[in-house]
């Protein structure tokens, strides 16, 4: 699957240094800039909110990713076109009944505590650790994986219980981060002390966490990429308040800006300062899509025609433009356009008014005699907006509706436990629908205490025949041709409405180099991130 | 009344105090909707309701609310704050590491706006008690006026951008500078500088406060016929404003200065937030919002302490700023 100019291109890093890689480079037409990459240098960056852990195994907050990211690895990291790359797998094989996965690790790798990474640790990894405290991975890995075992030193092979292709996307480094078995295998893992002092593969070991100030790392020497990394320290500041955030990115005090890192409305000045560069890209993998959730338990939104009224009452092209500042597209249906199996060819619900409320007339239901709650999601001004815009086109439909608000807790809450009307929110796509869609529409995932699911109440046996045929087939053709008709059911029966997919922004300083490179972004292990000290 | 029994018996009210505020908070967090694996299970964007029970679990929520409230006040009788899940840490490391730096701002903040205030509520009185330069007295007072009325967060942000991006004299954000790897007098000129405009921010409302009360205060002692009788035997206007007029005038202000130390805890909370100052305040806000109970707990039985302690200690200073006031009556505050 590696392809050989890749292998070579490897290779002769590891032989010749980063000069002759950078030559390549330059002469592959790579994105990398023609001159030498500068060795040395502090990049400050901003973890928003400050993570509670630093470790990504028993913490799946966005900025405990993004530390963390720097520290421990994956087996593989993918391209913006979804293709694995190799990170600590140099080489893997997919049996063709799509149930044996064999993984060539990289040899010479070292933690940084100095003991050798083998096979025996990504068994550990993935059959023991992250089965049990990966939020996210551990409910694949308990419901697919027949067993993981270490095939000498540098061999893993992972048995599935039945096919399950999107499990190929799994292995970057928020996902499946390999651990140290040395420091946690018989320990509890969650007071293990090594979770102070994380311990990983990464080209940066940690070095110090002055708790509400900054997480400073440091340049690990005998990271396994010869070479490699180019900076000295990467320090991560913890600034509570937005607008110092955009400040400190003004003074220079940081030099890269993640997506949320500041409110959309600084994003639209600080781009626009000289020597700013600015990129939505390496949230592919990712590809956040907003939606609003109606629940549709009880009336008026368990009735069809009443959500469709309300997917023609919204002006989705407003809301993108003037509520998030433009920073993002609207949504066709329930898959990002980044995502795989994504198919534009689904039903359209125009900004129509008259059609909305000719729709609720059809439906016979008395919209005004049941008022509606709009539960406030506690993700920043640009939602607060969205729900007054919200309440207002509703109303334009004759519900009652008001707006109630809440904190993350809350919200979680009460979403989890349907206990509200309408509420937005987001999902990260993980480029596979199996992932990070189909957790949203499959009745079995109508589960009480778990906001990210469906929490809607949607529910049809075609649908939930779908998703089984979309998640176990192996053929390509064959799962496009079902996540198409799944896109178009969705999107017709309003499972959910369709909003928009979000851009989050990446604003750096033009002489960092090399930030954005795969389709998980910032997350990304950095060690090929330099600064051009012209 | 002998002072140690004074002490002894507003220490052991005090204990109940910080046991009430315990045990109040202890059912008021739990009012709110949602617990610890909710908003665990939230922030990862996922989370099978199997894994939110382990969680549960482990935190000890499944266990009914009196049991809690037992274990956790047993734990506290040994000195044992408990441990945060969520921060894989024990709350007492957590706070006693936060704790100098708010005690470092608090600390400047309330020495800059009691000097600054009873300075400047001094020097309007005069100027109005002996009729010169009235014009003064009345910058002073509206300005009092002004930064009384001005938002916290307001103001700090203004700070910023004059002091810090439009003339760049002053860092705009955390307690010291990270990387440079200072040591000794370099260092404190760092923190120095760092402590400024926060300590401006935090300490202007209060300055505000001490003006008007130091004045009207002043005003009023200078009225009466003891300074009159002061006067008419020719003490020197210095000594009569300083020993006479101040010593009576300042028990108001005493007053409010205890008070002021109870009350900053949740200015710190903003001020900490707009200056990315490494203090408890914000410690308090995430645990809140993340329904860290155990942090949370531990960091009011902490601050419950200490408004204690600086209620003692201001009932001390009334002691010896005005000997008549008995010990036994208590202080008026």
């Amino acid at each position: 699957m590696q392809s050989a100019a890749r292998r070579a291109l490897r290779t002769l890093r590891h032989g010749y240094g980063f000069a002759l890689a950078a030559f390549i480079a330059a002469a592959m037409a790579l994105p990398a800039p023609a001159q030498a990459q500068t060795r040395g240098g502090t990049l400050s960056l901003i973890a928003q909110p400050e993570p509670p852990v630093l470790v990504s195994a028993i913490n799946s907050l966005a900025p405990t990713q993004y530390v963390a990211g720097k520290m421990y690895q994956g087996l593989l990291t993918y391209g913006a076109d979804f293709k694995p790359q190799p990170e600590l797998a140099q080489s893997w094989t997919i049996s063709p009944d799509g149930l044996t996965y064999t993984f060539q690790l990289a040899s010479g790798v070292k933690w940084h505590d100095g003991k050798p990474f083998t096979a025996a640790d990504a068994a550990f990894s993935i059959g023991t650790m992250l089965p049990e405290v990966h939020v996210r991975t551990r409910a694949v890995l308990n419901k697919y994986m027949a067993s993981v075992r270490a095939v000498g030193d540098h061999q893993l092979e992972i048995k599935l219980k039945e096919p399950f292709p999107p499990f190929i996307m799994m292995f970057e480094t928020g996902t499946m981060p390999m651990m140290p078995r040395h420091l946690y295998e018989g320990r509890d893992y969650h007071k293990n002390p090594a979770n102070q002092q994380p311990v990983g593969t990464g080209p940066f070991m940690f070095k110090e966490w002055k708790k509400g100030a900054y997480i400073k790392l440091v340049r690990n020497p005998g990271y396994w990429k010869k070479g490699l990394p180019y900076l000295d320290e990467l320090v991560f500041h913890v600034i509570p308040d937005s607008a110092s955030r955009a400040v400190a990115f003004e003074r220079g005090d940081v030099q890269v800006l993640r997506g949320g890192d500041v409110d959309n409305v600084d994003v639209k000045r600080l781009r626009t300062i000289p020597g700013v560069d600015y990129t939505t890209r390496g949230w592919e993998l990712f590809s956040p899509l907003a939606y609003i959730m109606l629940n549709q338990r009880k009336p008026p939104f368990d009735n069809l025609k009443v959500r469709q009224a309300v997917m023609h009452a919204l002006n989705r092209q407003l809301i993108v433009d003037n509520i998030f500042f433009g920073q993002g597209k609207p949504a066709t249906g329930p898959f990002a356009s980044a995502t795989r199996f994504y198919d534009r060819d689904t039903p359209v619900f125009e900004f129509n008014l008259k059609k909305a409320r000719a729709l609720i007339k059809e439906s016979g239901v008395e919209v005004g005699r049941y008022p509606v709650k709009i539960l406030a999601s506690s993700y920043g001004a640009n939602w607060d907006r969205l729900n007054e815009y919200l309440r207002q086109m509703l109303e334009g439909l004759g519900l009652k509706a008001s707006i109630e608000s809440s904190d993350a807790g809350g919200w979680a809450a009460r979403v989890g436990n349907w206990d509200f009307d309408i509420s937005s929110s987001y999902t990260y796509q993980y480029g596979d629908p199996a992932l990070g869609v189909e957790r949203l529409y499959r009745s079995n995932h109508i589960v009480k205490g778990s906001p990210f699911v469906n929490v809607q109440g949607y529910s049809n046996p075609k649908a939930d025949a779908l998703w089984q045929r979309g998640g176990a087939t192996l053929d390509p053709a064959e799962r496009q041709r079902v996540y198409s008709e799944l896109q178009k059911l969705l999107t017709q029966e309003v499972a959910n409405v369709y909003l928009m997919e979000l851009e989050f922004p990446t604003l750096s300083r033009a002489n960092v180099k090399n930030l954005v490179t795969t389709a998980i972004g910032l997350n990304e292990s950095f060690d090929k991130v330099y600064i051009d000290k012209k | 009344m002998s002072f140690l029994s004074f002490f002894v018996s507003r220490l052991a009210k005090a204990l109940v105090v910080v046991l009430g505020v315990v045990i109040l908070n202890f059912f008021l967090i739990r009012m709110a909707p949602g617990d610890p694996a909710t908003v665990l299970a939230g922030e990862a964007g996922a989370g099978d309701e199997v894994f939110v029970q382990q969680l549960r679990e482990q935190f000890g929520l499944d266990r009914p609310l009196p049991v809690q409230l037992g274990h956790y006040l047993w734990g506290v009788a040994k000195m044992d704050l408990g441990y945060s899940y969520r921060n894989r840490l024990p709350v007492l490391d957590l706070i006693l590491d936060r704790l100098p730096a708010t005690f470092l701002l608090m600390g400047s903040a309330f020495v800059f706006s009691i000097v600054a205030g009873v300075a400047l509520g001094v020097l309007a009185a005069r100027t109005r008690y002996e009729n010169r330069r009235r014009w003064l007295d009345s910058v002073l007072v509206s300005g009092a006026m002004l930064l009384y009325a001005t938002p916290l967060f307001w103001l700090s942000l203004m700070a910023i951008i004059l002091f810090s991006v439009v003339l760049g004299w002053l860092p705009a954000f955390g307690m010291e500078s990270i990387g440079a790897n200072l040591a000794g007098i370099d260092r404190v000129l760092d923190i120095g500088r760092h402590m400024v405009l926060p300590t401006l921010s935090l300490g202007s409302f209060f300055m505000a406060i001490y003006v008007r009360l130091t004045r009207a205060s002043m005003l009023e002692v200078m009225g009466m016929d003891f300074i009159k009788t002061a006067r008419a035997k020719g003490v020197p206007a210095r000594r009569v404003i300083r020993v006479h007029v101040l010593r009576n005038a300042l028990l108001p202000v005493i007053t409010f200065a205890g008070i002021q130390l109870g009350q900053m805890a949740g200015g710190a909370v903003l001020t900490e937030t707009v200056f990315a100052w490494p203090g408890i305040g914000r410690l308090m806000f995430d645990a809140l919002l993340q329904r860290d109970y155990q942090l949370l707990l531990g960091i009011f039985v902490m601050t419950s302490a200490l408004v204690v302690v600086f209620n003692l200690l201001t009932d001390i200073v009334y002691r010896l700023v005005d000997p008549r006031i008995a010990a036994s009556q208590g202080a008026p505050a």
